[in-house]
């Protein structure tokens, strides 16, 4: 540090505090955010109940969660919620984005409404739904419609499309804002063009709007994506993973047997395979995303 | 397909006689599907929002027999007594304590983050912090829950508020240190280097400038994260357990898991613990749907 030069040493001290200026942030994320996520590797080494004391067993935990047919099970709800979800909301939210972001005054009004299932928690969400579609006392009872009264969260079918239909009408209006603001930023010039090249509605949406939409597509899908492996509090409250397991997705599976069942050993296998699959996920998506942004700022050079 | 369009854009602006901008939106802007997904939509967000509400303010005994979808004659506010009296009082302030107590630092360490990364970014450290945090990002962090619990229980802090601020406020920072960073880069680097030509410190300009001129990004941040935390259950169902430390979420799950025949009630507790957003909503609605989107609109 000593022989330093003179140049360097007035710039050093200016320089020296930026480190320390991050390390609180870092302190905090390392303990409870790196040490867990390490811990919880760890911990999938262990036989746990979660009060007594850890005991070291290797790969017992692996062992009984991967010969569980509950974890195929598991990672097959998962998969379904997300896929199933994803291709629900996203044509919406597109269609939905698309038009609020149009000027009229009405739009806006509309809005208004659109964004407040932003704003209640999920708890809150699940809970009303739940009295919502209760067969005997919820809306379709009461009106006296039988298609509406049906035992909504206790088959496994309809439960499952309760789930979907519940996560969309909470997230949709969070996509429809993300593609409401990825289509304000289109250039008006290409529509003015394509509307003198003699381009229909329909024709400039599919060769206008959604080619320019691609980038805003992935980042909303990354989202929708990882966010769909954290569906814990909707699902939990719904149905708590029923009718028997039908809703039962890896973050619930792991939250019931860790904390429910007391087998934290397995729990935390579940969760290392919770993480990994986030992380492939995020992985892919990025590639995707990140081959698209080089395209398109290639294309916004030429 | 987008390269012919911009060829052809020029000259024939320029041949086109009448005002642009009047005829265009009437003309070609109708987008009569997108209408009626949007009015169709409207009745779908709507409608259990209509329901949830006049329902809480029916009376119970009554509920049953009238028809769901219209208002009762005499509304009652006995529902919202009865949650009022169920301690629902001591769970908003519980959440009130936890969302401020990790909200406030949540932000502050994380523009403190966010500086030391956009004005250091030639320090290998700094950049490695970065990395770090952006991985933060892409994990479900939900997955950690029980090694955090355990942390906590060795930290002697289970069924305390510390509990679920101090991991929320890790939960917070990654996303943060990116949105804030972000807009830190865009401060233009001559006012970073008159700072230090008049003496400052990067203390001094941390406040001084940075501060001041990213504050709609630190409001933002601070919105979404309020949001997050005020609506999080995972970490109040795991990290707690005695009534007197559950936050709305909770309470709200535990009111319906005992009074769940209830129906006006628990929907009164519904609307009653959702109240306090939807009263920021309706005075700062253009902020706080900015601050949800943070970050992902670039």
């Amino acid at each position: 540090m000593s022989t330093l030069t003179a140049k360097q040493d007035v710039r050093r001290p200016q320089r020296s505090i930026l480190p320390w200026l991050a390390t609180p942030a870092l302190l905090l994320f390392t303990g409870f955010a790196v040490v867990p996520l390490v811990g919880v590797f760890a911990l999938s080494f262990t036989t746990w109940d979660g009060i007594g004391s850890i005991r070291l067993t290797g790969l017992t935990s692996w062992r009984a969660v991967l010969t569980d047919p509950g974890l195929p099970h598991a990672l097959w709800v998962t998969f379904l919620v997300m896929a199933v979800s994803w291709a629900v909301q996203t044509p919406l939210s597109i269609l939905l984005g698309t038009f609020l972001a149009g000027r009229q005054r009405y739009r806006a009004v509309l809005g208004v409404v659109y964004f407040v299932p932003l704003m209640l928690s999920s708890a809150a969400i699940a809970i009303a739904y739940e009295a919502l579609l209760d067969p005997n006392f919820g809306l379709g009872a009461g009106l006296k419609i039988q298609a509406l009264s049906q035992d909504w969260l206790g088959r496994p079918g309809l439960a499952f499309g309760v789930v979907i239909f519940v996560v969309s009408w909470q997230f949709v209006p969070f996509h429809s804002l993300i593609y409401q603001g990825g289509v304000q930023q289109i250039p008006k010039s290409l529509y003015e063009a394509a509307q003198l090249d003699g381009a229909g509605r329909v024709r400039q949406f599919f060769s206008i709007t959604l080619p320019q939409l691609k980038y805003t597509i992935i980042t909303s899908s990354t989202l929708m994506v990882v966010g769909s492996l954290t569906f814990f509090d909707l699902i939990f409250v719904l149905t708590e993973g029923g009718p028997g397991d039908a809703t039962r997705v890896l973050a619930l599976d792991m939250y019931k047997r860790g904390f429910q069942a007391s087998l934290m050993g397995p729990a935390s296998a579940i969760a290392v395979i919770l993480v990994l699959v986030g992380l492939a996920l995020a992985l892919l998506l990025r590639r995707l995303g990140g081959r698209d942004a080089a395209a398109s700022q290639l294309e916004g050079a030429s | 397909m987008t390269t012919t369009l911009t060829t052809t854009r020029r000259p024939q602006k320029v041949t086109r006689p009448e005002g642009p901008h009047r005829s265009r939106p009437a003309a070609r802007r109708r987008n009569w599907l997108g209408g009626l997904a949007g009015w169709l939509w409207l009745a779908v967000v709507a409608v259990p929002l209509y329901w949830t509400l006049i329902t809480s303010l029916k009376d119970r005994s009554r509920y049953y027999a009238s028809n769901p979808l219209v208002p009762s004659a005499d509304p009652t506010l006995d529902n919202y007594r009865m949650v009022v009296e169920s301690d629902f009082l001591r769970y908003f302030v519980n959440s009130v304590v936890v969302t401020a107590g990790a909200v406030i630092p949540a932000v502050l360490v994380s523009f403190m983050a966010a500086y030391a990364i956009v004005r250091g970014w030639r320090m290998r450290v700094l950049r490695a912090m970065n990395g770090l945090f952006l991985m933060g990002l892409a994990i479900p962090l939900q997955a950690t829950v029980i090694p955090v619990y355990l942390i906590i229980i060795k930290l002697h802090l289970y069924d305390s508020l510390a509990a679920l601020i101090l991991p929320s406020i890790a939960f917070a920072i990654p996303l943060s240190v990116l949105v804030l960073a972000n807009f830190i880069r865009d401060v233009p680097k001559e006012l970073f280097d008159s700072m230090r030509v008049d003496g400052a410190t990067e203390w001094t300009t941390l406040w001084r400038l940075a501060a001041p001129l990213t504050r709609p990004a630190l409001l933002t941040v601070t919105i979404f994260n309020a949001l997050t935390i005020w609506n999080g259950f995972l970490l109040p169902l795991v990290l707690t357990q005695s009534p007197d430390r559950r936050t709305l979420p909770l309470a709200l799950w535990t009111f319906q898991g005992q009074y769940g025949v209830n129906v006006p009630a628990v929907l009164a507790a519904v609307v009653l613990t959702t109240l306090p957003v939807l009263v920021l909503y309706a005075f700062g609605r253009r902020q706080l749907l900015s601050g949800l989107t943070a970050g992902f609109g670039r």
